[in-house]
């Protein structure tokens, strides 16, 4: 087994304890697991228990190249990045400058998005926005600084080639002393795959937009409604949906009918497997790396302690269970203490099948498989309470600031449209080469960690209160790309979400999230940006506020001015918004240690805000990370300048 | 023959686009500003992309035991969420001879502040045995309250002729993949057409209860039951010239898209 150990002084060590930490490679483990069951196939490996390899250093050569590859019985093609799928996780350290020479062996333009990390416009990797992509046979270099540590991933930003495998973890070890402690460290990436061309699964949903969906009601669901809740209120709940021409079964776009769930890259059969010794600390850092998946994610037997979301420390949290939105992660650590396997169970919101591992102290140990959970309904709390209403001309409902979650200590000052604050309670040890520059006030903030500070505007600045702007309140009216717009929306930061209440488990919100560190920007938005995720399931058409991509202007930000993002989810269906380049804070009602994430997992008739420093110029990309819905239109640019 | 050799290029063309593939639309993209992105750059995702669609929703033999029929409603388009093209064809074959032949292109765009229902404007050709004729058309489609699927439409020929047509459906899903579904189709005519056999008001219905199974989305065979009838002009003159005013069916067939 090739074992990566880190040297630590022992004078970085206070309150923690030393440990040998290391990042086992889990193609070695499985190296072991394949041997020992006698079948250790190259040609076969995705039916044998792998992991993707780890690469350090500074210097990275990617070649992307088609492949075929064998998760359900046929042979397919897939994308694989140095030969695997996923890619291999690229281990970074803060500060250091990496490079990525990454090459194109595909007859098709690609590219590659660092998710999350906060990095020039030029480097982002979105076709388009960023550069023109890498085409057929060429070689692009990324070349930047890593101004940040956690957990995050990279991927395909061009087309539908993050479902055929194009991505791969990123773990960036920080130049501090990691606050989190363990003793062995695994990347954990989920995802789906589907033997079907994602060209023909994006055209399947635009001509039947349920063709994935086999929970529909039945005339059977219908009799055994009655059953439960009376003919009455069983035929007034059908009348109710059927009106809107809607479904409560409608959860998600694309489901097991075609998907097969995959642990770093294994079929549930091939059982990926993770070592302990009874006692240890595993830091298991999972990543939603799938097209259109949302996973709830546990580990029966033992609580999982969330210690990161999206690359950035929160206060520990312990939970049975979590759900991760498309592209976000969560850093947990388990610690069994009894020498026996526990399954590392992941289940998509619509059901299903399922994906899993296996945490074990010998390999080839398995541990009971839980049963599926039932497959979820959509509620009234989903259609926004009051029913959904038809528009007729009618203005949405906006809300002041004061109604926003964690609002209260941010809108008592304002502060005039590009007024920088003094940067003379800045600590700059911490960055040395993501350092503000005073002068200008425009280079990126640095991410939250022990030696920063709270940036906050000068107290004469405080007491001035100009307005704040609102945007983007528009009266949206129902048409062919605005199929409901709900009565009532209301954040749902204590809702674990759709088919997670009243489990028995403890299960992560997002008002769990509180961050390790405060926040470094702690100036009041001067703005607010409101946007509707809106959609027409039935034509399969997304947007922001009604539009697609084609159809609208980008968002304009002003370098270095501060702004909150409101969205209401005007749509039966949850959507993760990510935001490229900036961080997006979560207002949770955590104030200063409101959780820094690139991604937001928005839930239907859900009203979340976020603040969002503008301090890194370039052309963003804002999306929905569900693929299908990127490509429909729910995708807008974000220009700061 | 040359009907017969047109109506079959209308359905073939249906089952043509079965192989077609979709293609990218070339439309403007989002407009550029600072910093500007090199010109070249593609397009960050393609929201317009041109598909293509063909489904039939009756191709079927119709029987009465000594008597079969064969019978097609296909549709399908090609074009992107606001902007379609749209072929239509229907027909009924009965021992070598063709009627109702109902062929038509429709330009298509969805109907602003609706949800689900698009306007289609058009041309339709009356292309089977009969004498041709050549109308203009007028009319909506999509999805009704209650996930009825309904299609009226208004045509207009010369001499102010006119004429309509109102088609609906609803999928009763019995379990995940048996499905029941009742259909409708009406004709109406504002003035006789001899040499077509049609009169005055409601001339002709056809309705169907089919039985089908999804093995996959796109294949379910069904079986069921069709009436069609004429009724009154429209009766009195199949009766003259000796035709049935109605036809139960026992049918068998299979709804396919693509």
């Amino acid at each position: 087994m090739r074992i990566k150990s880190e040297m630590h002084t022992p004078e970085t060590d206070h309150s923690f304890t030393l440990t040998r930490r290391r990042f086992v490679q889990g193609i070695a483990a499985s190296g072991v697991a394949a041997f020992v069951g006698g079948k250790f196939n190259l040609a076969a490996a995705e039916t044998t228990s792998h992991s993707p390899p780890v690469l350090t250093g500074n210097h990275f050569d990617l070649a992307i190249e088609a492949h075929q590859v064998d998760f359900t019985g046929r042979r397919v093609k897939a994308i694989k990045i140095n030969g695997t799928l996923p890619g291999p996780t690229l281990k970074w350290h803060e500060g250091d400058t990496v490079t990525m020479a990454v090459t194109n062996h595909l007859p098709a333009e690609t590219s590659i998005h660092w998710h999350g990390m906060r990095i020039p416009t030029a480097m982002d990797g979105v076709p388009g926005l960023s550069y023109a992509g890498i085409a057929p046979g060429k070689t692009f270099v990324y070349r930047f600084p890593v101004p940040q540590n956690g957990t995050y991933w990279y991927h395909s930003h061009s087309g539908f080639q993050e479902q055929l495998g194009l991505w791969g973890a990123l773990v960036i070890e920080p130049r501090d002393k990691d606050p989190i402690e363990y003793d062995r460290d695994y990347v954990v990436l989920l995802s789906d795959w589907t033997d079907t061309k994602p060209e023909t699964l994006y055209s399947n949903l635009k001509k039947q937009s349920d063709y994935y969906n086999f929970h529909r009601r039945t005339a059977g669901t219908f009799i055994e409604d009655v059953k439960n809740k009376g003919l009455r209120s069983t035929v007034a709940d059908r009348l109710s949906y059927g009106r809107r021409n809607m479904t409560p079964a409608d959860i998600a776009d694309v489901t097991s009918a075609t998907y097969t769930y995959l642990m770093n890259g294994n079929p549930p059969d091939a059982n990926w497997t993770a070592l302990f010794k009874p006692g240890e600390r595993v830091r298991l850092r999972f990543i939603n790396a799938s097209a259109m998946t949302l996973f709830d994610v546990r580990i029966p037997g033992l609580p999982m302690t969330v210690v990161q979301a999206d690359g950035n420390c929160v206060r520990p949290v312990t939970v049975d269970e979590m759900r991760l939105g498309v592209a976000e992660t969560y850093d947990v650590i388990v610690q069994p203490h009894e020498e026996m396997a526990y399954t590392i169970f992941a289940q998509p919101e619509s059901r299903g099948r399922y994906a899993r591992g296996t945490l074990a102290p010998r390999m080839g140990m398995t541990a009971e498989i839980p049963p599926m959970d039932a497959y979820p309904l959509r509620t009234m709390a989903d259609m926004g309470m009051s029913g959904m209403a038809h528009m007729k001309g009618m203005k949405m409902g906006g809300m002041s600031s004061d109604q926003m979650p964690g609002g209260k200590d941010m809108q008592m000052k304002g502060m005039s449209d590009n007024s920088m604050p003094e940067m003379k309670d800045m600590d700059m040890s911490g960055m040395k080469d993501g350092a503000i520059d005073p002068l200008a006030g425009k280079t990126p903030f640095p991410q939250p960690g022990p030696r920063t500070t709270r940036l906050m505007p000068p107290p004469s600045r405080m007491m001035s209160r100009p307005a704040q702007t609102r945007e983007g309140e528009l009266p949206l009216r129902l048409g062919p790309e605005v199929a409901s717009v709900p009565m009532n929306t209301s954040p749902r930061l204590h809702d674990p979400g759709d088919g997670l209440n009243g489990n028995g488990r403890r299960v992560l919100t997002y008002a769990d999230l509180r961050a390790l560190y405060k926040g470094v920007d702690g100036r009041p938005p001067t703005r607010e940006i409101i946007l509707h995720l809106t959609g027409n399931m039935e034509r399969f058409i997304w947007g922001f506020d009604g539009h697609k991509l084609s159809e609208a202007e980008p968002i304009r930000l002003k370098l270095g001015e501060r702004v909150r993002f409101v969205l209401i989810n005007d749509t039966m269906m949850e959507h993760p918004i990510h935001l490229h380049g900036l961080w997006s804070e979560l207002e949770n009602g955590s104030g200063e240690f409101s959780p820094y994430k690139h991604t937001l997992l928005v839930k239907p008739a859900e009203r979340v805000s976020y603040l969002i420093s503008a301090d890194t110029p370039g052309r963003w990309a804002f999306h929905c990370h569900l693929l299908y819905h990127m490509a429909a239109g729910m995708f807008r640019s974000v220009v700061v300048s | 023959m040359p009907r017969l050799a047109l109506q079959l290029v209308f359905a073939g063309a249906l089952l043509a686009s079965f192989e077609a593939m979709p293609v990218c639309a070339q439309v403007p993209a989002t407009p550029v500003d600072a910093p500007a992105p090199a010109s070249g750059w593609p397009k960050p995702v393609e929201d317009n992309r041109v598909l293509t669609f063909v489904t039939f929703d009756q191709l079927e033999g119709r029987t009465n035991g000594p008597n079969t029929a064969f019978r097609w409603d296909g549709e399908g388009w090609i074009g992107t969420d606001f902007n379609k093209l749209w072929l239509k064809s229907e027909g009924r074959v009965t021992n070598g001879d063709t009627s109702d032949g109902d062929q038509e292109i429709l330009y298509d765009r969805p109907i602003p502040h609706l949800r689900y229902f698009d306007w289609q404007a058009g041309v339709r050709l009356d292309l089977d045995s009969g004498p041709t004729r050549a109308w203009a058309a007028i009319g909506v489609q999509g999805l009704a309250p209650y996930f009825f699927n309904f299609a009226p439409t208004l045509y207009i020929r010369d001499g102010g002729r006119v004429a309509g047509r109102i088609q609906g459906s609803y999928d009763l899903y019995l379990t995940q993949r048996l499905i029941l579904q009742p259909q409708v189709e009406l004709n109406f005519y504002s003035q006789p057409d001899r040499g077509r056999g049609i009169g005055t008001g409601l001339s002709e219905l056809d309705s169907g209860l089919r039985l089908g199974y999804q093995f996959s989305r796109k294949f379910a065979p069904y079986l069921g039951y069709a009436y069609s009838g004429v009724f009154g002009q429209t009766a009195t003159f199949s009766r003259q010239a000796g035709e049935p005013t109605s036809a139960p069916r026992f049918v068998f067939g299979a709804w396919v898209w693509h």
